[in-house]
């Protein structure tokens, strides 16, 4: 077991809350730096994609796992951002300038999507969010003049101070940059009076208020960031992809989203990278599945969008901790080892049980 | 002139006059009792107080201002905090996360600037600790700073709420039947906890309670509710004895 002795409110207000926690995590961004090198354009294009969905993740989670508002829209401000990126390097604009954009435009958008999220909760805000989500996949496909409708869009590689970088390992760079700085950007948020607003919001709104958290305003600034995080996640999908169309940005992207949030664990941040890794590999666990049923099933329209679900409500069910919360309690098992206790995570009936433990 | 008081205040819902014309004043430094039986309209009058409800007539002063049409969420930042007769607690967070956000009527950094946790926002957060420390000591909540609140029993919930309540620094204190759920020993810590509030921490309580013998220690004055209507005022011995309350009591 480990024992922190602080000495210094600081300690709890840091980033990393021991040496050890420094450690991993240098180690971690070494491997990733590290990694091109030994990993084929495969999995190097898999690497990229995680940490695209990672930082979608993270702006799924920031308001659905933090601030509690559920949305199944956010495949349209991913859209948002891949065209906006891809729109403006058109334009010749750079992509140091497109990117920031991009995440601006898709976070404008939210503040309007969020308006209505003002009045609405739970399934209502769900149903909200999916007929925008709609709204604007069929935007996509119609306004051709602008999106060149059902036709798609060439993405420009990008290009910074004039170099191109077009190469796989370039954007695996460039995205785990952008994730990197993402997660910080979150982490900070978490550790100052807006996360714990938001997180507020998602507790109790009514006790919320009342200690001063105005919801209307918080709730906007929860749709606003994670807009602007998933619009970012989209311009770099954009690239990833090299060409765009509609059909890239349907429901089963957003719902996509939602399984890598609740599978990850809702309410970590740690929680939305695991379950950006477990979206990616899933489709292929699920291709190779498919090898063994029966082709009348295999074959059926939805089954891959039956299976996501069935994943959501299996750990709804049995792990709503998510991989992360499976994660912890192994850590924890190992660290007090051979003390764990079955019941470390269990819930205390409140009402049960009201004497003090001292 | 008194730190609060609340005239003709009333309230239907449909039909229902939940609380009908009640005035009285709350002086600062004391604590100010609302006893009757369920469904007198207490709570719907502390929801009035806090803002939740919109009253139908009457008019809350505090502190020298009229706020019956303040927003909610501007309540706590003057000067009022309280807690809730079903805890309210954030639960999916630590104690420590629950406490300091009762610091957030004194948070005024932006949304920016946290996210980039800029200097002055690590020097605000360390206040912020500073004041919720102070919180934690008085409470002696010392064992569950980085306890999840869904894991506490419902005796020491009770403490984080009015915990979270006087981070906020008030003047004016609301709890909603502090004692429920308590067992005897919880409830006479609870009793010392409100007479230290008033004696060292100079803040004015307004409370509702069932358990008399916990209203006669603590009250200065007490008033009585029934069917949204004030029955009774006086020192605790005196509304206990009214033949008004003890009717109402009984069921009359
Ligand atoms: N939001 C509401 N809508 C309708 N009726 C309400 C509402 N809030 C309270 N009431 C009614 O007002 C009356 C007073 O309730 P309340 O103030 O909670 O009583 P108590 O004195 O036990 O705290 C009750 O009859 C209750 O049913
Ligand atoms: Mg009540």
């Amino acid at each position: 077991m480990r024992f922190i002795f602080k000495t210094d409110y600081n300690q709890d207000i840091r980033l990393f809350k021991h040496g050890g926690a420094v450690f991993w995590y240098a180690l971690l961004i070494v491997a990733l730096i590290a990694a091109p090198l030994v990993l084929d354009r495969y999995l190097m294009s898999q690497a990229t994609f995680v940490f695209i969905y990672a930082i979608a993740g993270i702006g799924l989670m920031l308001l659905s796992g933090y601030t509690g508002q559920i949305s199944l829209g956010h495949a349209a401000f991913f859209a948002v951002g891949s065209y906006t990126e891809a729109i403006l390097l058109e334009k010749g604009f750079p992509f140091l300038l497109s990117l920031p954009i991009s995440g601006l435009l898709a976070g404008a958008v939210g503040v309007v999507i969020g308006l209505p999220a003002l009045r609405l909760a739970g399934i209502y805000l769900a149903i909200a969010t999916l007929a925008f989500a709609f709204i604007v996949e069929e935007i996509l496909a119609r306004w051709e003049s602008v999106t060149n409708g059902t036709l798609g869009m060439l993405v420009e590689p990008i290009n910074i101070f004039g170099v191109e970088l077009f190469r796989e390992w370039h954007l695996y760079y460039v995205c785990l940059a952008v994730l990197v700085l993402v997660v910080l950007g979150a982490v900070n948020l978490l550790r100052s009076p807006t996360g714990r607003a938001m997180i507020a919001i998602r507790d109790s709104e009514i006790a919320a208020q009342s200690m001063g958290v105005n919801l209307a305003k918080y709730k906007t600034i929860a749709f606003a960031i994670s807009a602007a995080v998933t619009g970012l996640a989209g311009a770099l999908y954009a690239h990833r992809l090299g060409y765009i169309s509609p059909e890239a940005y349907t429901i089963l992207l957003s719902v996509e989203f939602l399984l890598l949030i609740v599978v990850g664990g809702l309410g970590s941040i740690h929680g939305a990278v695991f379950g950006a890794i477990f979206v990616i590999v899933l489709p292929q666990i699920v291709s190779i599945l498919k090898g063994y049923m029966p082709s009348q099933i295999a074959e059926q329209t939805g089954i891959d969008a039956g299976i996501f679900g069935l994943v959501i409500v299996l750990f709804m069910l049995y792990e709503p901790l998510g991989l992360y919360g499976r994660w912890v309690k192994i850590k924890l098992y190992f660290s007090t080892f051979p003390m764990y206790r079955k019941a470390t995570f269990k819930r205390q009936k409140s009402y049960t049980k009201t004497e003090r433990l001292r | 002139m008194s730190l609060f008081a609340v005239e003709q205040l009333g309230i239907s819902f449909g039909g229902l006059r939940a609380v009908d014309q009640i005035s009285f004043e709350v002086e600062a430094g004391e604590v100010f009792t609302i006893i009757g039986p369920n469904g007198a309209g207490k709570t719907t009058t502390f929801n009035l107080v806090s803002r939740i409800y919109d009253p139908t007539d009457g008019r809350i002063t505090f502190d020298g201002e009229d706020i019956t049409r303040v927003p909610p969420h501007r309540i706590a930042g003057m000067g009022i905090a309280r807690t809730f007769q079903n805890i309210e607690l954030f639960d999916n967070a630590t104690v420590l996360a629950n406490l300091l956000l009762g610091r957030h009527a004194h948070a005024s950094t932006g949304v920016v600037s946290n996210m980039l946790f800029l200097p002055h926002v690590r020097r605000a957060e360390i206040a912020h600790r500073e004041k919720v420390e102070e919180v934690i000591d008085f409470l002696d909540l010392q064992a569950y700073r980085e306890t999840l609140v869904s894991g506490l029993p419902y005796g020491v919930r009770k403490v984080v709420e009015l915990g979270r309540a006087l981070a906020s620094e008030p003047k004016l204190l609301l709890l909603d039947e502090p004692s429920s759920g308590l067992n005897t020993e919880e409830t006479d810590d609870m009793a010392f906890w409100i007479g230290d509030i008033q004696k060292d921490l100079g803040i004015t309580v307004l409370m509702i309670e069932h358990d008399m013998n916990l209203v006669g220690r603590v009250s200065d004055r007490v008033l009585a509710l029934n069917y949204g209507r004030a029955i009774a005022m006086g020192t605790p011995d005196e509304v206990q004895s009214h033949p008004e309350v003890v009717k109402a009591y009984l069921g009359g």
